[in-house]
């Protein structure tokens, strides 16, 4: 199983990791055109948190035993079978942000349009590497494998 | 060996995902009461409001069952229970044998004294698929236009919601002077009120239904106050009791809820129970009670699967949460949020508009949060009470519109950022 390793004394506050993300998710890797040409982006899976010196991205932790998972009252939130990472059908979600209060991390966004549903990082499993994690210039986030 | 989970909610269900992670070759036999195997409850509210589809109303599917090996006893009501003979006696007649035994039967609506109830149709509760089927055709061959929902409690609130997305005119008549007075404090009740009458639902609180007439459909109803209302509609959500008057002849020790233990062990050998249907302690105020909410269910489950298939693994306690969204505002409430500063409690607030926040805390740790509309990052709140951090350092930020990790200890953070996450204390 896969985890993206958070480490802040390397985060210089670059924000790439976020603008990456949303990228990802639009499914392009041309920033510009993304930035310019798509009206409504979606909100990045990540956080990047700063206070004075101290700054990181933070996002989906794929924990053990997940708070999300327990809390999800659709079968919506679940763990893919084949990659380990904990992924939403935003089909069956209804927005009832059970996982949002759960979450002690604090990284499952409220998401509608249209259609209420929960919105996190998947580790980018469809896409291979996180984007995140690719377009770090500083290694202050790294794909490491955990567990068994 | 033979498993026998009777009851497929959430608790059943979990216990049946740890059972099979350990042991892939012995029997495991899910009885239940209803024609429905494996479909949420919580649900129903948003079938009924057209916000889901039966398509989507199973949180665990047939394949799921399948693929677990998992044989199916549906529609067989159990109602005694031997537990030296180690059987299971079903309504039907059929007699259930076990080597391990789960109760998971969860809970059921608990109906106030009300005269002329008997014989009217038109009243219901409303905690099953098939409550939400009756409620649905009812409406639909009746062309009901308005309701009225007894009990201002989540499901109620609920229930109301979605009978609202149907159009109809609601009436919640709540008891005590507030709605939502068990899980919310009195303003996020005020706002969650103003945001309902908006929308054109009524609340009457301070008051209940005393009598309803009707011929053989009900037509009136009469409150303590004497005020009477016309209505075609009765919905009673006053709260839920754990479903366990088949055990009274078992043995098995129960107080309000079965006792269990924090393997999710009863007093009698071999008997596990979780979920609703029991009662362990609240981690907060170290109380024995029922926390009749899905989190903990799973998590009880999770625990008893293992424990039933010998693999060590305890539950230590739980929190009373919730998050719901009514009337388009978004509110959670997690741990203990009635306590005030007389009885040595701190309690921080946050105000603008129709947006709330508060938090209680406890010897420099938390003991419960309020997040009224927005309630992004609420999850952080929730890690902090159950890992019952000392939050000293950073008391001061907890309520800014950015808290997050970053001012957190740095050691904490840590932890949850770069180590193995373990947040559950079990
Ligand atoms: C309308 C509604 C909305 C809710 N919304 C939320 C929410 O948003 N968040 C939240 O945390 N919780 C919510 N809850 C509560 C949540 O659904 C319960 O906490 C949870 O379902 C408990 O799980 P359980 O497995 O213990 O029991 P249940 O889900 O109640 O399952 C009990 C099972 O036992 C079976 N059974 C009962 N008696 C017998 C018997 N004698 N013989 C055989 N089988 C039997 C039943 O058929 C059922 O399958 C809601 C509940 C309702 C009704």
């Amino acid at each position: 199983m896969k985890r993206i390793l958070v480490r802040e004394e390397y985060c210089i506050g670059c924000k790439l990791c976020e603008i990456n993300c949303v990228a990802a998710q639009v499914g392009s890797s041309n920033l510009i055109k993304i930035y310019r040409y798509v009206p409504e982006l979606p909100e990045p899976n990540l956080i990047v948190e700063e206070d004075e010196y101290t700054t990181f991205a933070i996002q989906c932790r794929n924990c053990d035993d997940p708070m999300c998972l327990k809390a999800c009252i659709t079968g919506a939130m679940h763990r893919d079978s084949f990659t380990g990472a904990i992924r939403v059908d935003k089909e069956r979600c209804v927005g009832c942000w059970m996982c949002v209060m759960a979450c002690p991390i604090g990284v499952i966004k409220r998401t509608n349009d249209g259609k209420k549903a929960a919105s996190k990082c998947e580790l980018c499993v469809d896409r291979g590497t996180p984007a995140c994690v690719e377009n770090c210039p500083n290694e202050a986030l790294v794909l490491i494998e955990v567990g068994e | 060996m033979r498993y026998v989970i009777v009851g497929s909610g959430p608790a059943g269900l979990s216990a049946i995902e740890s059972i099979r992670e350990v042991d892939r070759d012995n029997e495991v036999l899910l009885v239940t009461a209803e024609k429905y195997v494996g479909y949420s409850k919580p649900l129903i509210t948003y079938l009924l409001g057209k916000m889901t589809e039966k398509s989507k109303m199973f949180y665990r599917t047939e394949e799921f069952l399948k693929e677990n090996d998992v044989s199916i006893l549906p529609e067989t009501k159990i109602t005694g229970l031997a537990t030296e003979d180690k059987l299971l006696f079903a309504e039907n007649g059929e007699k259930i044998e076990y080597d391990k035994l789960l109760i998971a039967t969860g809970g059921r609506p608990f109906i106030s004294e009300i005269e002329g109830l008997k014989g009217q149709d038109g009243i219901f509760t409303f905690t099953t698929w098939e409550d939400e089927e009756k409620v649905e055709n009812y409406i639909k061959e009746n062309k009901i236009e308005d309701a009225i929902v007894l009990g201002g409690g989540l499901i109620g609130l609920k229930t109301t919601e979605a009978l609202m997305k149907l159009g109809l005119k609601v009436t919640i008549i709540e008891l005590s002077d507030r709605i939502l007075s068990v899980t919310f404090d009195r303003k996020a009740s005020e706002i969650i009120t103003r945001a309902l009458k908006k929308e054109g639902c009524e609340v009457i609180t301070g008051d209940t239904v005393v009598r309803v007439k009707g011929k053989k459909r009900i037509s009136k109803i009469t409150l303590k106050s004497g005020k009477e209302i016309n209505t075609q509609l009765l919905i009673i959500a006053i709260g839920v009791k754990p479903n366990v008057e088949f055990l009274e002849d078992s043995g098995i020790d129960i107080n309000r809820g079965i006792v269990v233990n924090e393997k999710m062990e009863t007093s009698v050998n071999d008997v596990y129970a979780a979920g609703d249907c029991t009662e362990f302690l609240d981690l907060i105020d170290g109380q024995r009670k029922t926390i009749a909410i899905w989190p903990v269910a799973v998590s009880q489950g999770k625990v008893a699967g293992y424990n039933m298939v010998g693999k060590d693994s305890k539950y230590p306690g739980g929190i009373p949460m919730n998050s719901v969204e009514l009337a388009g505002v978004p509110t959670v409430s997690v741990g203990h949020t009635n306590l005030i500063e007389e009885n040595g409690f701190e309690v921080l607030t946050f105000e603008n508009k129709d947006t709330y926040k508060k938090i209680v805390l406890k010897d420099n740790k938390i003991v419960g949060a309020i997040l009224v509309n927005n309630i992004d990052r609420a999850g952080i709140y929730t890690g902090l009470i159950l890992q019952r951090i000392d939050v000293s350092s950073f008391k001061n930020k907890l309520l800014d519109e950015n808290f997050g990790f970053v001012y957190l200890p740095r050691e904490f953070r840590k932890m949850m950022l770069e180590g193995d996450v373990k947040v559950w204390l079990e």
